[in-house]
């Protein structure tokens, strides 16, 4: 049996719904509007005024969401456009960050006379360059054997990262100065809250083209053979060739992505082509929700802030993210895209009102399970990782023993009485929601 | 002439070591069409336990304790995980086993902490089997050989002597005519993705010690393995088992040698000098990129041979 079919069929009814059209977009646009003038506006909010300077951590932490973006959004154009699940997508990031050193350090001699702002289009070239090579070898498959391919591509280029000096610099990277003194506007760079606005421009750049690309034919061809290879074949088209295309495109941008990096940090190491970041790319893009174009935006933000929010106040805030992943591929594949689409209808029609008890009344349980799950991922890890670092569980002031049964057993009850509860709340939810959505259908049929 | 004598005893441990693993991915792959990326977590699960069983009740009992818990630890994530992700598509599936992955990792650095663990091979094994040109064979070696080689056995009767193999094999190509033959196929996943977990915990247990049991294991081990499914051929045991015993001499046999690519051309007359990109890649020798041989040559394969070794199909 060939498992080319179930697949394919696997895959669209995982998506539901196709990448939302141009149809949809206008009525959006307000969102995304918003969306940049709060990006422009957040340093100046942050904005020390008897100091006169930004907020370091605000700007960093920005910065950082731009070029995570770019990266999610570009691994969006493989996961869900294509359904092509890479394993290796901070290759390019990573090659774009190194070969951007190599070209800052070139501008910096002077033998490369190029403006700052458009060195990010030079790493998205080595990006693309890379993906030419890589994507002729993973592209000539699909589903899990490309997953496996990227995932053997990854590794190849991070252990060559940590072998070859005069490219990578081993362990301690390579590093340049971004001050080049050829600017288009003028700017020096010198203060990160230009680096932040030339990072926000290119972020805005890059993902109006990958909108752009999702509307032309080879977008559409992309959707199609992620859909359904096999009559995309009939109709005369190489999946292939989509699938290659797709890889390469997506390669490009990364390296964009991987240039903003080089620029903001300064220094590259291996760490920005490993394995880790190839993973964090997926989960952003999913988290985000992979249906949706605006999801892998919404998806870096929110990772980027759990990341400098939770990472430092939590050793274990990968178990965290983990489960979260996990649950959204169980519960919501269209991941918080999807859930907030799946309102429309409702939101449409005004009868949202009527799931306000309900929503109070799951999350109540829902906290309940939270905070179980919480303690008793926080007692194991104060346990071990915790006493190894010399660090004492501090809760509301006062110290908490980890070695008591006491706290131990507050977080299980929580966690398996307030999972009991969930399960009673979620399946009367599932009823309200089920009654409503049945109410509207013969409403937007008649429509 | 030693050197090779001795590095073809370790590269076979450590290719058996290799299709312990590789085998039981490859059962789930073809059975399920699931990659199961937590393989190799299953298989630092199974190094983690043995130590932890073994300071209570000594290595041998472990031996056997540690697997089956791996593979009751298997058929819970088969049931209550997979099963749930297998309704949203196969992407879903990886997806999901992919999460298990980080979720596995910290939650055993949680459990057991950062720090390597003392599991040690069993005094009773820490003895040097035999000695050739000055060189020691320790015995746990021996001993690692012939676990896997028992196991390969086992498996092999198993899968094609008898009735409950018959089913699986049938359910591996045709699940619909099984299920309508009456077996209950979802049951038979289960086996299969416990079976899978017990090999991977049986190679944990006695990889465990052959290695060092760390939280940075399973990270070592699951690319390579993931090179020996692909290189072998997606679903095919047979191919499996020549990439593993392959994959095992290559790593370590790239080890002794100090010869480099320059070496080869040398003949010719070609000489290179500077200091750049080029050179260095021409000179550095295989020693120092033995650990990137095993993914240049998937790549290789790939290119000539889009469907590995031995591989039936594609997927």
């Amino acid at each position: 049996m060939s498992t080319a079919e179930p697949i394919s069929k696997a895959i669209s009814r995982s998506l539901g719904r196709s990448i939302a059209g141009p149809a949809a977009m206008p009525t959006q646009g307000w969102v995304w509007t918003a969306l940049l003038i709060a990006a422009v506006a957040m340093p100046w909010l942050f904005y020390n005024y008897t100091t006169h300077r930004h907020s370091g951590f605000v700007v960093s932490m920005l910065s950082q969401m731009g070029m995570m973006s770019i990266l999610a959004l570009s691994y969006n154009m493989l996961l869900g456009q294509a359904g092509l699940f890479s394993l290796c997508h901070a290759t390019f990031f990573g090659i774009g960050g190194y070969a951007t050193i190599h070209f800052l350090n070139l501008a910096g001699a002077g033998s490369l006379p190029l403006p700052l702002e458009l060195i990010p289009f030079l790493s998205g070239l080595s990006g693309l360059g890379l993906a030419i090579v890589f994507g002729y070898m993973a592209t000539k498959q699909r589903a899990t054997a490309f997953a496996m391919i990227t995932l053997g591509i990854g590794e190849l280029m991070t252990t060559a990262a940590l072998m070859f000096h005069h490219f990578f610099g081993g362990e301690g990277g390579v590093n340049s100065n971004r001050m080049i003194d050829h600017s288009l506007f003028g700017f020096k760079y010198g203060a990160s809250i230009q680096v932040y606005y030339l990072i926000l421009a290119w972020t805005l750049l890059s993902a109006l083209a990958m909108l752009f690309l999702t509307r032309t034919p080879l977008g559409r061809m992309a959707n199609a053979s992620r859909d359904n290879f096999e009559r995309v074949q009939f109709m005369g088209y190489d999946p292939r060739m989509v699938r290659f295309l797709q890889f390469v495109l997506s390669g490009f941008f990364a390296g964009i992505g991987g240039g903003l990096y080089a620029i903001t940090y300064e220094i590259v190491t291996f760490d920005a082509l490993a394995a880790p970041l190839s993973a964090n790319a997926l989960l952003m893009a999913y988290i985000g929700g992979i249906s949706a174009f605006g999801g892998p935006i919404l998806g870096a933000v929110l990772i980027t802030l759990l990341q400098s929010g939770v990472s430092l106040m939590s050793n274990s805030w990968l178990v965290y993210v983990g489960v979260l992943f996990i649950s959204m591929v169980i519960f919501a594949p269209n991941g918080i895209m999807g859930l907030v689409e799946a309102h429309g209808p409702i939101v449409r029609a005004g009868r949202f009102g009527r799931l306000l008890v309900p929503y109070v009344r799951v999350l109540i349980p829902g906290l309940v399970m939270l905070l179980g799950f919480v303690g008793v991922v926080e007692l194991a890890s104060f346990l071990t990782i915790g006493a190894a670092q010399g660090k004492t569980l501090v809760l509301f002031g006062s110290k908490i023993d980890v070695h008591a049964v006491l706290p131990w057993l507050a977080a299980f009850v929580c966690l398996i009485g307030g999972l009991f509860w969930f399960r009673i709340e979620a399946q009367s939810f599932g009823r309200v929601w089920d009654g409503l959505m049945s109410e509207l259908k013969p409403q937007r049929s008649a429509a | 002439m030693e050197i090779v004598l001795v590095s073809l005893l370790n590269g076979l441990v450590y290719g058996m070591l290799l299709f312990m693993l590789a085998s039981g991915l490859t059962l789930i792959f073809s059975m399920m069409g699931v990659l199961n990326f937590a393989h190799a977590s299953i298989y630092m699960i199974g190094a983690y336990l043995a130590f932890t069983v073994s300071q209570f009740t000594g290595f041998f009992p472990a031996l056997i304790i540690a697997p089956i818990l791996c593979g009751l630890l298997g058929a819970a994530i088969e049931v209550w995980g997979l099963r749930r992700a297998h309704g949203n598509g196969h992407i879903a599936e990886l997806l999901f086993t992919f999460g298990l992955v980080f979720i596995i990792q910290r939650v055993v650095q949680m459990t057991w902490g950062m720090l390597p663990m003392p599991y040690r091979v069993p005094p009773l094994l820490d003895f040097p089997l035999f000695t050739f040109y000055g060189a020691h064979f320790p015995a746990y070696r021996g001993f690692m050989l012939l676990v896997s080689a028992g196991m390969l056995v086992a498996t092999w009767l198993l899968l094609k002597k008898t009735r409950v193999g018959l089913i699986i094999q049938a359910a591996l190509t045709q699940p619909q005519m099984v299920s309508a033959l009456g077996h209950n196929v979802p049951r038979v996943f289960t086996i299969v993705f416990a079976g899978g977990c017990m090999l991977a915990g049986l190679a944990g247990v006695i990889g465990g010690n052959y290695q060092t049991t760390e939280p940075g294991m399973a990270d070592a081990m699951g690319p390579i393995v993931f090179v020996v499914v692909v290189f072998g051929g997606l679903g095919s045991l047979m191919g499996c088992f020549i990439a593993s015993i392959l994959m095992g001499m290559i790593q370590t046999f790239a080890v002794v040698i100090d010869a480099s690519l320059l070496d080869l051309i040398k003949p010719l007359g070609i000489t290179l000098s500077g200091d750049n990109l080029f050179t260095e890649f021409m000179t550095v020798p295989v020693a120092r990129i033995g650990a990137l041989l095993p993914f240049a040559l998937m790549i290789l394969i790939l290119l000539f041979r889009p469907r590995g070794l031995m591989g039936t199909r594609d997927t």
